[in-house]
């Protein structure tokens, strides 16, 4: 069963059409082809798949694309302003906070979320005083950016470039 | 994936209703279990009600207590200002359960009614009761690691998998459900279902029946409260065994406590027995083993998950340690 | 030169240092980097093609017998289906020597997952429902997946991995061991392992037909691998095609670790697939659940590790000998033990493997076949030594340390492991640690310091050849097949080529992963840079030689790998130690490790950035090892049921705390034009060992079996 939607993707307004049975990511991918979020699992499991639903840091495969119409997503390809990259891209430049790049822009799409949600003051898991306010320590760091799997092993430099942003 | 229908719901009654009326309809909320059952064959629904966008994703004071609406999303409710304040051990369990990013979309109800983990129920290519009544338990006899040593049965011995809802369950909290028939309200506890001889049975919901908030009751002394879970991973993991608790002390002796279990049974389970024994205990480490133990004498743990007896219960003395230092 | 000091140099130095005509050694930023931080960098799956059909796999549901009726009338009537392959109708393939890519060619299943067809759709959701409205009928024989040491039917592989011997014997070990005033005698377990790379393994395969005026068949494939020369010749075999009628591109590939060294079974299966539907490119994806039983694995391994020392703990004795498996269709022989043979002194050694063909997918390479398994067994050994000598693990170490190779007989080319020790216990603070196990105590936690040694052969592959050409216009094109995936290839290629030619950094492209790049041996066995690296050397020099320093526009040379004239009479590899501090929670016996640290001697640094990621992504992967990962294969069904990202943990990033690495400055004259050894797989090696050596040391209780999980230090 079809449905026709629009996407607001990367500051740029796409229609098409649907099967009820796809995800926002593969409508991404194979429909629209923004390609910068990855399928690593097809399963919530990995978080390559991250974009910036209506702001917020989500799962694109865990979700169906009739269920998203009129939505603003934004992804890895979309944090790039007049050619210009995102802080947090350019730190994980700097701090060669990736090796093989496929977690990559889900790894920076989570990023540029949590940092919102650092920002609202929302607690983690490891946040001593939950009625406090939020320092990004690395603990920190670590813990809200679990939901990316990176195989490579990036992990410590991918802190390394939060670390950057959480003190700038 | 079976093809199906797509409908947005305007309110909860027009959702009711186009489920009840659909024996192949479910509701779909965050989506984060069920689109990924559905993508391994787990689920088949043939008509997706979407309740996400209901006015159900407010929290309010309702003067004896919180309201959370069922479409709050795990994130906003763990960083919800009263929640934080009032109940820790319910943001504690929250935050302790999948990632940043599945929290921005699971919702309350969603994540009371997500399904078991059980590597055998997931797997469309293996026997299970609960998929498939009556073609038999894979996990007995097999991998049984994340599995049940408290009311399990010999038709499955799956787990619950939520963190939120053992700090729920420990909260006393109460589910608003809405059916074809109209509203009522149902204690958490009584929610979820052991396995039995109907394993396919999760809860005691009805076809059509949709939650619509969870209450939860003052409990002023659960601003003593903890969570701790017990993990092979650090983060991103469910748990092997984890603890939820409100620890009041008048001195050195409980004056009242709430205790719940995740990981253990089919259902959050509420630890009722060590509750009991807890109650007027003078404060030690012994007594809170004893209480531990109390419960988990009933334990009946699997070949592979013996662990899980020592464990759990080490994971109770130590949270409830950690609350009464934490009160001196 | 340590990776702090290297990290600190930024990117503006760098460009002035190449410039000076010295890239090789600055710390430059990945060439593919920003490609990849933006998004835009495109894996085989997002390569745009016209027009795509979507493949869905068939997969057995028994280990072991035949398909003996397979209904495909509902799935092939599904709207949008285009078709349904299976053993029936695929097309017959010209070569099956090779019983893994021997796809749908007869009824029998070998193993439980492998492939039984395929579906073809106009959108993936129409081809994966149709994929579950095939029934099939199974005749299913007894099938047998346990590995045990008792097995009655375990044999002798003709030779192991790499082409190492299978077994060796040198001296007595039984009598030495029978003399020895203290020894270690004990079984070691390693589970199966599978590879998991971020990215799938996925082919986007077109056939064309040719015939008639349009000449002859084409294939042609995007492909997630690391040689496309190697799937290329492969594919070409098995289809009856010459090399030149296939071309395989693969610019962007999200990691590998050995299970995309070599072609699999999916490559084939999206071959027949495009053959059904001729002009269409065909994408094919694994799912991460098809990867735990199609893309290769790690063989459990069980090893019997001897050691016999005399009081002062030098070795009199050494016997390492594992049991592994292998698939029944095809051996794949882990050389487990091989790493032993050369590491310490001891004048009686006894290396040996044996095999169990049993009904499961076939085994392959996954980062430091051999080394990493094994040296879990070994490097716990030495600690267990240390322990029964009443020895620091350390200074055990340094007394063993041999002044050849004590297999070959032959002078190492740079053996540094002792330094890399003394250096890591000072930086480490390994003064510190608690010398009798399970008593250091902080508030709940339960703390240790663990060490092992860490080796990796240097491996230089020969066959790869280069070609320089020049635009007239300031810009070098180096052309080779080579491959990064995600080792920093590509960056340190571009920097070797910059200093060979003599130009800035900025002045030379690598073009990499495509198959009508001159031809380069795989991407593996840590050798991509000495063996590509060495290769662009001469052909940059040939370039110079033919052209000077004042080419013409057009002007282009290519070179072959040189011969090593040094590597048969140097033994040749890489060392390290690695350092690991644990706490375990007395309560929960959950773990944590707050810091590791890492000391290599590798020969010289090309890319002191991309070689620490390197070095710190390999140990991360062997923390992941130590503490979590795990296949279990029910023997039940014959099938990995954790299959997936929930279940078979990997590290994340709460994990992984404090990881550093540093390395001897130095550089190794025998190793190639480079004097570069490998630093890809080391990481990995002795991580494991160090992590359980270290839970040792805070709680007393010795943890033989991988991985080290919370029930196994429970009070």
């Amino acid at each position: 069963m079809d449905a026709r939607i629009t996407l607001r993707v990367d500051g740029r307004d796409r229609s098409l059409t649907v099967d009820t049975r796809t995800t926002l990511l593969d409508a991404l991918r194979d429909h629209l082809s923004v390609t910068s979020p990855k399928k690593g699992c097809d399963h919530g499991q990995c978080g390559s798949c991250t974009v910036l639903l209506d702001g917020r840091r989500v799962v694109s495969c865990l979700t169906f694309a009739v269920a998203h119409d009129g939505a603003d997503v934004t992804t890895a390809e979309g944090l790039v302003q007049e050619g210009e990259p995102h802080p947090v891209q350019r730190a994980f430049l700097e701090e060669d906070g990736f090796q093989c790049g496929f977690c990559t822009p889900g790894q920076i799409c989570s990023a540029v979320g949590m940092l919102e949600e650092v920002k609202a003051g929302h607690p983690s898991r490891v946040t001593d005083d939950l009625t406090g306010p939020v320092t990004l320590d690395d603990e920190e760091i670590r813990e809200r950016l679990s939901g990316n799997l990176c195989r490579c092993g990036a992990y410590v430099n991918i802190v390394a470039a939060l670390r950057e942003e959480a003190d700038s | 994936m079976i093809p199906f229908e797509y409908l947005r719901a305007g309110d909860p009654a027009e959702a009711v209703a186009a489920v009840a009326g659909r024996p192949g309809a479910a509701f779909l909320g965050g989506g984060t279990n069920l689109v990924d059952h559905m993508k391994l064959g787990v689920a088949r629904p043939d008509l997706l009600v979407d309740v996400s966008r209901l006015p159900l994703d407010r929290v309010e004071e309702t003067g004896s207590g919180l309201r959370i609406g069922a479409a709050v999303r795990n994130s906003d409710l763990a960083a919800h200002p009263l929640v934080r304040e009032r109940y820790p051990v319910l943001a504690r369990a929250l935050l302790s359960g999948a990632s940043g990013q599945l929290r921005n979309a699971a919702t309350t109800a969603g994540n009371l009614l997500q399904r078991t983990r059980c590597p055998y129920f997931q797997d469309v290519t293996t026997p299970c009761n609960k998929r498939d009544p009556g073609s038999g338990c894979s996990a007995i006899g097999g991998y049984t690691r994340y599995h049940a040593i408290l009311g399990a049965s010999e038709h499955c011995v799956a787990v619950h998998p939520s963190d939120m809802a053992v700090a729920m369950l420990a909260l006393d909290a109460v589910v608003i459900v809405l059916g074809p028939a109209g509203e009522r309200a149902l204690p958490l506890a009584d929610l979820h279902r052991l396995p039995g001889d109907t394993p396919q049975r999760d809860t005691v919901l009805e076809h059509g029946e949709l939650i619509t908030a969870v209450e939860l009751p003052d409990l002023p002394f659960a601003r003593r409260s903890a969570y701790r879970k017990v993990r092979d991973r650090v983060s991103y993991s469910f748990a092997l065994v984890s603890v939820a608790a409100c620890l009041d002390l008048d001195g050195g002796a409980v004056r009242d406590v709430r205790l719940a279990l995740g990981g253990v049974a089919h259902k959050p389970w509420r630890a009722a027995l060590a509750e009991e024994a807890l109650l007027g205990a003078t404060v030690t480490e012994e007594a809170f083993r004893r209480a531990a133990e109390a419960e988990l004498a009933a334990a009946r743990p699997l070949h592979g998950n013996e662990f899980k007896v020592p464990m759990v219960r080490n994971a109770i003395v130590a949270t409830l340690r950690d609350l009464a230092e934490e009160g001196r | 030169m340590t990776a702090e000091e290297t990290a600190e140099e930024t990117a503006e130095e760098t460009a002035q240092v190449s410039a000076q005509g010295r890239a090789v050694g600055t710390p430059s930023p990945r060439v593919d980097g920003r490609a990849k931080v933006t998004g835009s960098a495109a894996y085989a799956y997002d390569r745009p093609v016209d027009d795509p059909v979507y493949a869905h796999p068939l997969q057995a549901t028994i280990a072991r017998g035949r398909v003996i009726a397979i209904d495909t009338v509902a799935a092939a009537g599904v709207d949008g289906v285009l078709a349904v392959v299976t053993h029936r109708d695929a097309a017959r393939l010209a070569d099956t020597e090779d019983a893994e890519l021997s796809v749908l060619q007869s009824d029998a299943v070998a193993f439980r997952g492998q492939f039984i067809g395929v579906v073809l759709g106009e959108t993936p959701e129409i081809a994966r429902y149709a994929a579950g409205l095939v029934r099939v009928e199974y005749e299913e024989e007894p099938h047998d997946t346990e590995l045990r040491a008792d097995r009655t039917d375990l044999y002798r592989p003709e030779r192991v991995n790499e082409g190492f011997a299978t077994d060796t014997d040198e001296g007595d070990v039984d009598a030495a061991m029978e003399a020895a005033a203290v020894t270690v005698d004990q079984i070691y377990t390693t589970p199966m392992e599978h590879n998991n790379p971020m990215e799938p393994h996925t082919t986007v395969a077109v056939w064309d037909p040719g015939g008639g005026f349009l000449g002859d068949a084409r294939l042609s494939l995007f492909d997630s691998t690391q040689s496309v020369h190697a799937v290329r010749s492969t594919l070409a075999r098995v289809f009856g095609l010459r090399p030149d009628q296939v071309r395989v591109m693969s610019p962007y590939v999200g990691g590998g670790f050995g299970s995309k060294g070599m072609p699999h079974a999916h490559n084939v299966l999206a071959v027949l697939g495009a053959r059904a539907v001729p002009g269409r490119p065909v994408k094919l994806a694994l799912t991460r659940h098809q990867m735990f039983s199609l893309a290769g694995h790690r063989t459990p391994t069980i090893q019997r590790v001897r050691l016999g020392a005399d009081e002062g703990g030098r070795l009199t004795a050494v016997a390492h000998e594992a049991v592994e498996h292998t698939s029944r269709i095809k051996e794949y022989a882990e050389q487990t033990a091989a790493g032993t043979r050369m590491m310490y002194a001891a004048p009686n050694r006894r290396t040996a493997h044996r095999l169990a063909a049993l009904d499961v997918p076939v085994p392959s390479w996954m980062r430091a076949p051999g080394e990493a398994p094994g040296f879990f067994g070994l490097e716990v050994a030495m600690d267990e030594l240390a322990v029964a000598c009443g020895l620091d693990p350390v200074e055990l170490r340094v007394r063993n340390e041999p002044e050849v190779d004590p297999e070959s007989g032959r002078p190492w080319s740079g053996r540094h492991l002792v330094r890399c020790l003394r250096e890591g216990a000072v930086r480490f603070g390994w003064e510190g640690r608690p010398a009798v196990p399970g008593t250091r105590r902080e508030g709940r936690e339960l703390v240790g310091l663990g060490v092992a040694s860490s080796t990796y052969p240097y491996y230089r592959i020969p066959g790869s050849r280069a070609v320089v050409a020049y635009d007239g216009r300031g810009r070098y094109t180096v052309r080779i097949g080579a491959a990064d995936i995600g080792t920093g290839a590509w960056t340190v290629l571009t920097q070797i080529a910059a200093d060979a030619l003599g130009c800035p950094l900025g002045a030379v492209s690598v073009e990499i992963g495509d198959s009508d790049l001159p031809r380069a041996t795989v991407a593996g066995g840590s050798s991509g840079t000495a063996s590509w690296g060495s290769t662009i050397v001469a052909a940059c020099r040939a370039f110079r030689h033919a052209y000077g320093e004042d080419p013409p526009r057009g002007a282009e040379a290519g070179g072959e790998m040189p011969r090593d004239p040094d590597a048969k009479r140097f033994s040749m590899h890489s060392f390290g130690a690695q350092f690991a501090e644990v706490r375990v929670d007395a309560d929960t016996g959950e773990i944590r490790v707050p810091r590791m640290l890492g000391v290599f001697s590798v020969g010289r640094v090309i890319n002191p950035r991309t070689a620490r990621s390197q070095f710190i992504g390999g140990m991360t992967m062997g923390l992941s090892m130590a503490l979590h990962e795990r296949s279990v294969l029910d023997h039940r069904t014959g099938h990995v049921i954790n299959h997936d990202f929930a279940e078979y943990h990997i590290a994340t990033s709460a994990d992984v705390m404090d990881v550093d690495a540093v390395w001897l400055d130095e550089e190794d004259v025998h190793a190639g034009p480079l004097g570069a050894r490998g630093i890809g797989e080391i990481g990995i090696v002795g991580a494991p060992a160090a992590i359980a050596n270290a839970v040792h040391n805070a709680t007393g209780i010795r943890v033989r079996d991988l991985p080290i999980t919370p029930d196994l230090l429970l009070h």
